[in-house]
């Protein structure tokens, strides 16, 4: 009865939604207040039914409903509460029902907050959310459905794939979905701009807390995503260009060019057209990345069961959706207008230079991704673009927009001057020539293109701190910067911190793969690694064979590391479980792999210097986003600045 | 109960290999061995590179890079060697040829492209009049 | 004006271009060994040891070679396959045993019955390599001349025996007087 009532509860949504979007797209038009009137509570409603719906399966897993085909396949009775929770959404149809109702809490979220936005214009993004929820509830009920039962009933689940039984991997799908269908909320708005025929700083100054809020959601997703990969896959890699993985990168990078274009349009008036548009391309991103990841139409590492149904009807949704935007976009757009003059240097420039570089960065990702599928569909064989390409091709755009970074910030609106710049960026410079040199001999000798990375992390690091003395100087306290201030410098320190781990563990990271035996000790970057024994242990789920190893440096016991060779028991797939000592200038990483016979097994040793910076990074970045979002003059009412198209009489755009 | 098997048969089976073999006694040749090992893509396991897939193929063709290296071929004559065999799928690094070139030469046109509406909007933006009073005070920097 | 049309062409030319490739399957990859001499090689037989086959003494026939093993799940699939085409007696089939255990390989033929004219053993899979051999079961089509006409890289059945297979044939065995 509960699996039942899981699809009623979706089928209300649905039709809750659809009345949303209906009354709110249909009402903004024809100007009906009692229409309109409808809008929030369907929002409210289709949060609680989506919800009802996403628990209902949920209390499946919990119980162990192995008449439900879902449960079944993703379950079992010996898995761990906690995972059979996070089982909900490891396949193709529990995790669409999470972005269901990811997508409806940002609706209710956009339906009650902004209190001073007209509600002519709200009616409309909410109208745009709904269609949006729509589509995704409908490919839910007509190919995906997770409450389908199963008859006979299994006795037994076929439990959750090993790789997603780790605590990462449970809260890595809703933290990147909230960032991923967070997005559809800039979308929402880029649309009703477009419907009203204008974009006003208003409009960009309710957009960015939203925007912020989804991009820290993805900054923090996309890094659980890097660090589970680091240590579950086993191979000790953090970034491995695979189609999944760029399907969430390039909304990220579009997301960010978003935030700096909205902060032009809010403070300025201009590039309103082209905010529009980043608006459109950051969820359209979203959406082709759930296509890619879920049509079978690219070879990937962790492609949901593909299905040729699911893949043409997200097509032609997504080509709806999207579509529909961009031909308004063609429509509108060029009566937006184009505002004020700037001088070649000033802020402006720098942050239009900001957007050039992450878009040229994001549609190379994607040339890259979809190259090999434009090679095959025109009949020319088959080819593959991998890490070797991406690497090359990602630091042309990035590397000299981070350095640039650096500078951007200290530029004025309007125009800037050299002298004014290099009297703020001397000091800063100055201090991040010799820590970088430091930093980059530390390890070993650097290439030049290595000096430059770790030059570029630090020097954007030092320049965002000495923008705070700036402030200070100025007269104002730290504490009195304002916070969206504090966030955009918090953020930069983020992406320096990143910057520098990225390039000093790509370089002067050391791998071993060794065939070791109990007793054998080896040497690597200063420590004495020593495989003391292996044993057989055993988990809720799993049998594993473990490895004790000790390290030591200079003979003194630094840590004792246990990676382990799991096998579970009822999919019968080997999992690596690497033993990490982590620390702030480098990790050690164990990994245990292959039984080679007579006593010796096969391990691979890493030293990774300054790994963690990469995740620490994503984090301050992210946090740097919540801290600018949770400006107080964001939710400060303020008059508006034109006559409110409020419901008075009068002609529709 | 079909469907069931085709979506088991799809789950991604992923773990790592370690390269087990004995490291080689001249470091140049391990170099440009770990080097090669990355660059291959396995096609059992097509998300890996032969380095790191515990396919039975990836062992027989990381044991053909070693014993070609030690005989003395070229890195070049190592790639092609694959893909004669294994075609260009095989290279994650695709060779620039007649159907790579928009691939390869794409960060030249997507700057160039970008640069070129970045000069005019600029030049354009720098000769508009100035208005110090268009700034919007409340905004939020 | 361009500008603002932009989007929408890039968006109807992608949309194109996936829409081709749901009807595609990304994960095989086409042999470039089609229309090129097969590779020299020389490998003992399975069931009498002491003897080898290559392609040198395979010239002059059009045949089909079939790349197995008892440890391949699409091989025990398209045995029957196998079988009846073996019965239809158009072209020899001959088996090359890939990295399996020459014990459980003799006990898999006596069991499931024999299509092959004669099953060459790969042990090292060096010879597969050659071949470009990537998933068993494979079947690769030869002409006369020791050519490669034709790869499936999948389980045979009839239906695809019938219609790839066949008319390649006939158009070989027409060519050849």
């Amino acid at each position: 009865m509960i699996p039942e009532l899981g699809l009623f509860a979706l089928v209300l949504t649905f039709c809750l939604a659809f009345i949303q979007s209906f009354a709110g797209l249909a009402g903004a038009y024809w100007r009906k207040p009692e229409w309109l009137a409808l809008v929030r509570p369907m929002a409210s409603g289709q949060f609680v039914f989506a919800a009802l719906s996403f628990g209902l399966l949920t209390w499946s897993f919990i119980v162990n409903d192995f008449s439900v085909e879902y449960v079944a396949l993703n379950s079992n009775t010996e898995l761990p509460f906690f995972y059979r929770i996070a089982a909900v959404w490891a396949a193709h149809e529990g995790s669409l029902l999470l972005w269901i109702l990811t997508l409806s809490a940002w609706t209710l979220g956009v339906a009650w907050a902004n209190k001073d936005m007209p509600i002519v214009f709200r009616a409309r993004i909410l109208g745009v959310l709904g269609l949006i929820n729509c589509g995704f509830m409908l490919f839910v009920m007509a190919t995906s459905n997770p409450f389908i039962r199963l008859l006979p009933a299994a006795l037994e689940g076929r439990d959750l794939n090993p790789l997603l039984q780790d605590p990462a991997l449970v809260i890595h799908p809703p933290i990147l979905y909230a960032g991923y269908v967070g997005l559809a909320v800039a979308f929402a708005f880029a649309v009703g701009a477009l419907i009203e025929g204008k974009v006003t700083s208003n409009w960009a100054r309710w957009l960015r807390p939203w925007t912020l809020l989804a991009w820290a959601f993805l900054t923090v997703g996309v890094a659980l995503g890097s660090w589970w990969a680091y240590y579950e896959l086993g191979w000790g890699g953090w970034w491995f260009w695979d189609p999944v993985e760029n399907a969430s990168f390039m909304p990220w990078l579009m997301a960010t060019a978003l935030i700096h274009s909205l902060a032009v349009t809010e403070k300025r008036g201009l590039f309103k057209s082209w905010t529009v548009l980043l608006a459109i391309c950051g969820f359209s991103l979203s959406l082709l990345g759930t296509f890619l990841v879920r049509s079978g139409v690219l070879i990937s590492v962790h492609a949901f069961a593909s299905d040729p149904a699911r893949g043409l009807f997200i097509l032609i949704f997504l080509g709806l959706c999207i579509g529909i935007a961009l031909g308004l976009y063609a429509w509108r757009a060029p009566a937006f207008g184009s505002g004020g003059g700037f001088k070649v240097l000033s802020r402006e420039s720098f942050l239009l230079l900001n957007n050039l570089m992450l878009v040229v960065a994001a549609g190379l990702i994607l040339i890259g991704t979809l190259y090999p599928l434009f090679i095959d569909a025109l009949e020319m064989g088959k080819i593959s673009v991998g890490p070797p390409y991406f690497n090359l091709v990602f630091l042309i755009p990035t590397l000299p927009m981070v350095l640039l970074l650096g500078v951007g910030m200290h530029s004025t609106w309007k125009r800037a001057r050299w002298e004014m710049l290099w009297l703020r960026l001397r000091t800063p410079l100055s201090i991040a020539v010799p820590v970088a040199l430091g930093i980059s001999f530390a390890w070993g000798r650097p290439s030049v293109l290595t000096f430059v990375g770790v030059f570029a992390g630090v020097w954007v690091i030092l320049s965002a701190l000495s923008e705070v003395r700036q402030r200070q100087k100025m007269g104002r306290s730290f504490f009195a910067l304002p916070r969206s201030v504090l966030g955009m410098l918090t953020a930069h320190i983020g992406l320096g911190l990143f910057v520098l781990g990225t390039t000093v563990t790509s370089v002067f990271s050391i791998e071993k793969d060794l065939a070791l035996r109990a007793g054998d000790v080896v040497e690597l970057a200063g420590y004495q690694i020593k495989l003391e024994t292996l044993r057989n242990t055993e988990g809720p789920n799993f049998d594993a064979v473990e490895g004790v190893v000790t390290i030591r440096r200079d003979g003194e016991m630094v840590t004792t590391l246990y990676p382990q060779k799991r096998v579970y028991r009822v999919q019968t797939s080997p999992m690596t479980e690497a033993g990490i000592e982590a620390g702030w200038t480098r990790d050690l990483f164990v990994a245990l792999g292959d039984d080679l016979g007579n006593g010796s097994w096969s391990l691979r040793i890493q030293f990774k210097p300054l790994v963690r910076f990469i995740w620490l990074g994503a984090l301050v970045m992210a946090f740097g986003g919540l801290l600018s979002m949770s400006d107080p003059r964001y939710r400060k009412k303020r008059q508006a600045e034109a006559p409110a198209p409020e419901l008075a009489e009068g002609t529709a755009p | 109960m079909k469907k069931m098997i085709a979506v088991l048969l799809l789950m991604p089976l992923l773990s790592f290999a370690v390269d087990d073999s004995e490291p080689m006694e001249d470091p140049e040749f391990q170099a440009r061995y770990e080097t090669l090992v990355r660059e291959l893509r396995c096609l059992v396991c097509q998300n890996q590179p032969i380095a790191d897939s515990n396919a039975p193929l990836a062992k027989d063709l990381r044991r053909q890079v070693r014993e070609m290296l030690l005989s003395g071929s070229s890195d070049s004559e190592i790639y092609s060697f694959m893909t004669d065999r294994y075609g260009d799928f095989v290279l994650y690094r695709p060779p620039f040829v007649q159907r790579t070139w928009l691939l390869w030469l794409a960060p030249g046109i997507l700057l160039l492209l970008g640069g070129t509406v970045l000069a005019r909007t600029l030049r354009q933006r720098a000769a508009m009049p100035i208005d110090d009073d268009d700034e919007d005070e409340g905004a939020i920097e | 004006m361009t500008r603002f049309i932009a989007p929408i062409i890039t968006l109807a030319i992608l949309v194109g271009f996936f829409f081709v490739g749901l009807h595609k399957d990304p994960s095989i990859v086409p042999s470039p060994l089609i229309g090129k001499p097969a590779p020299v090689y020389e490998l003992p037989l399975l069931l009498k040891p002491d003897e080898t086959l290559g392609t040198e003494k395979l010239l002059g026939q059009v045949y089909l070679l079939n790349i197995w093993g008892t440890w391949c799940p699409g091989c025990r699939v398209e045995h029957g396959a196998l079988l009846e085409i073996e019965r239809q007696n158009i072209v020899p089939i001959y088996g090359l045993n890939l990295k399996d255990d020459p014990r459980l390989a003799r006990q898999w033929l006596a069991e499931l019955g024999d299509p092959y004219v004669a099953t060459m053993v790969d042990t090292e899979g060096r010879v597969s390599i050659d071949w470009g051999i990537y998933g068993a079961p494979e079947t690769f089509l030869v002409d006369h001349d020791g050519m490669i006409v034709h790869k499936l890289i999948a389980p045979i059945n009839m239906q695809i025996w019938h219609e790839d297979f066949l008319p390649l044939i006939q158009q070989l065995k027409a060519a050849q007087p």
